[in-house]
């Protein structure tokens, strides 16, 4: 707001010259108080202590592209274990000549999500485009039409199986668990009831042991002869896993919601569904879009937990590449690159919840920081 | 809409020996009310008294135990259906506003009318915006419940509900939340409501309005209606005990 013109000129005060630029910042920041110095001297002889090696371990005396014989006479890192195994340890078991067909699969799905990534986008129009997807990237990876050669499941593994792992997983969860968390709230006796025995259930297990029980438990109840894809039931561990502890957070979110929403919305003569869909959840979901990423990134993280099932995912192909005689010793470096992969998802996801609840802040226009 | 203002034969709304409790307590005890077409009922009490529960039985947002009640000549029972007919025909305002927060103010006007009454976006956005101008709030459609005053905020309230082309128009206590200067926009708002000849039953305090607006005042007390009368009748000569006491604290 501007000064009204007839009040007094007031003087232009500018801060003091200790409170501005570089000096005045670190005075602020760093240097305010004893208390405040010495912790920056320490940390900053810490940072001393660590850094200079790490960057000599990592860049000045470590190799890029060698075999892993020169690597054993040097310090520094031997980042040449990655270029080196990098088709095993991304593709893993899969057919060596067909490998393209994983690799545009993945190169589809993350264009499918760039593209959901914005809000504009989300019509019904982009649920065909990614059924379209899905369909064409079973095809390319299993094979056995169109010409292309087929390729077992058992031999899907590395990146690609940990993206399907965690993608439909969370993808399909999701609204299972957001479905979880309103049969909680259900006037219903029945399915109040079932809802809270699944949950409570499901949260006193790890997923571990629900791997297990998929793998080993389950098929002892099929059938003779009738079998379940080994990736599917680990999928289905992890949906009725993950969904679990959705449902939970969702719940938080409804239970925050005043009942004069709901009240307002049954006064227009709003149904139950609608009531939900238009006007409690966009709002109960978008509460509680923190602590949901916060599950799903676990739950990405978590299906690395499927080695104990014998499926190689990203870790476990990783490891198996260590597990070569002439690779052996370098897993500091392998798994400060699966780290790394790792790193970029989960903070991607982290990255894109944050937008996401600030666009979805009501009267954004600009506001914003 | 009626325009006949002085004509309350066909009742819309017909109470006959309801009673409600909440657990034990008796909050309804036996109410009988009629409220005629174009008919203004203002209702006042004591807090506690029962006034919300006995206009939120209306649209169900409260159930009765025992009685019955007919809305626009259909029973409240337990149909599902009956209820979202009857919730559609009746609008309420309520005492804090309960906007959509996630929606701008035209979605939350055009909510019920596409999604309840079927109606196409555009006509229902020019709807909105019709009622919107009615209470002098049309340049604030695309800002966001937040970025209004409470005042405002109880205007697009009222609007919303009018976009349902209402017959019956409950207001639980539409002022009594609003700093004192606003309260007068949202008055002029329900008094020209009022003129066009709109059902209303208000539940408020405001003197004022009751006299210039209501055919009738009904006092409520311990889930009773205590004392009905004319407005000018009802403030001047009131003629319970209780009554006069109520009156007595309400004007001091
Ligand atoms: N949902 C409810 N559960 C239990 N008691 C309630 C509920 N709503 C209202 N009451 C009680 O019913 C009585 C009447 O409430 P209300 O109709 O809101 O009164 P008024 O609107 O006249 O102030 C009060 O004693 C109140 O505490
Ligand atoms: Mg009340």
């Amino acid at each position: 707001m501007t000064v009204s013109g007839n009040a007094p000129k007031a003087e232009v005060l500018r801060p003091p010259v200790t409170r501005v630029g570089v000096v005045g910042w670190m005075r602020e920041n760093l240097f305010n108080g004893w208390l405040n110095s010495v912790l920056t001297l320490v940390v900053l002889y810490g940072l001393w202590q660590v850094v200079p090696p790490l960057v000599r371990w990592a860049l000045v005396d470590s190799l890029w592209n060698s075999t892993p014989e020169a690597c054993r006479s040097i310090d520094g890192a031997c980042w040449s274990f990655v270029p080196a195994n990098l088709r095993f340890i991304v593709f893993g078991f899969y057919p060596a000549d067909q490998q393209w067909r994983p690799l545009v699969s993945m190169v589809l799905l993350v264009a499918l999500l760039w593209w959901s990534r914005d809000r504009s986008h989300w019509n019904r129009r982009l649920g065909w485009v990614w059924a379209a997807g899905l369909v064409v990237m079973g095809v390319l990876m299993r094979g056995g039409i169109l010409g292309l050669q087929g390729v077992e499941t058992s031999l899907w593994s590395g990146l690609p199986l940990t993206l399907l792992l965690s993608v439909f997983g969370m993808v399909a969860a999701y609204p299972f668990g957001v479905v979880l968390a309103l049969g909680r709230q259900s006037r219903l006796p029945a399915v109040k009831s079932l809802c809270v025995v699944y949950i409570e259930m499901i949260r006193g297990v790890p997923l571990i042991s629900m791997l297990f029980m998929a793998s080993v438990m389950f098929p002892l109840f099929l059938p003779e002869g009738v079998t379940i894809n080994k990736i599917l039931r680990a999928l289905v561990a992890i949906i009725l896993f993950t969904a679990a502890y959705i449902a939970e957070v969702v719940r938080g979110g409804l239970q925050a919601m005043p009942k004069g929403q709901y009240e307002a919305a049954e006064a227009l003569g709003l149904n139950y569904v609608q009531t939900m869909r238009l006007v409690i959840l966009p709002q109960a979901l978008k509460i509680v879009i923190p602590p949901t990423v916060g599950i799903l990134i676990s739950a990405f993280k978590d299906t690395s937990l499927v080695v104990i099932i014998a499926l190689y995912d990203l870790l476990n192909t990783t490891k198996s590449a260590l597990s070569n005689p002439k690779w052996m010793g370098f897993s500091t470096e392998a798994y400060i690159f699966v780290a790394a992969i790792y790193f970029v998802c989960c903070y991607a996801m982290s990255n894109y919840s944050r937008r996401l609840e600030r666009e979805l802040t009501p009267g954004r226009a600009g506001s914003d920081p | 809409m009626s325009s006949d203002a002085t004509a309350p034969d066909r009742p819309v709304i017909q109470m006959e020996h309801v009673h409600k409790w909440f657990g034990e307590l008796h909050v309804l005890n036996d109410i009988n009310l009629e409220v005629g077409q174009s008919e203004r009922i203002v209702i006042c009490g004591p807090s506690g008294s029962g006034k919300s529960t006995l206009i939120r039985c209306i649209n169900r947002l409260e159930e009765h135990q025992r009685g019955r009640i007919v809305v626009d000549g259909i029973e409240l029972t337990n149909d599902v259906k009956n209820i979202e007919k009857i919730r559609a025909e009746v609008g309420m305002v309520f005492q804090h506003f309960n906007l959509f927060p996630h929606l701008t103010i035209l979605d939350n006007l055009t909510l019920g009318p596409i999604w309840v009454r079927k109606t196409p976006r555009r006509e229902a956005e020019e709807t909105a915006m019709y009622f919107l101008e009615k209470v002098h709030i049309a340049d604030q459609a695309r800002k966001y419940p937040g970025q209004l005053s409470g005042g405002q905020q109880q205007r697009v309230a009222i609007a919303r509900s009018l976009c349902m082309k209402p017959r019956i128009m409950l207001f639980d206590e539409p002022t009594s939340a609003l700093d004192p200067e606003m309260v007068k926009e949202v008055l002029d708002a329900m008094i020209e409501l009022a003129e066009e000849g709109m059902t209303m039953l208000v539940v408020t305090h405001e003197m004022g309005f009751a006299k210039s607006v209501a055919h009738r005042v009904i006092f409520m007390d311990e889930g009773q209606i205590v004392e009905e009368n004319e407005p000018h009748a009802f403030f001047d000569n009131p003629r319970h005990e209780r009554t006069q006491l109520f009156l007595s604290q309400i004007l001091h």
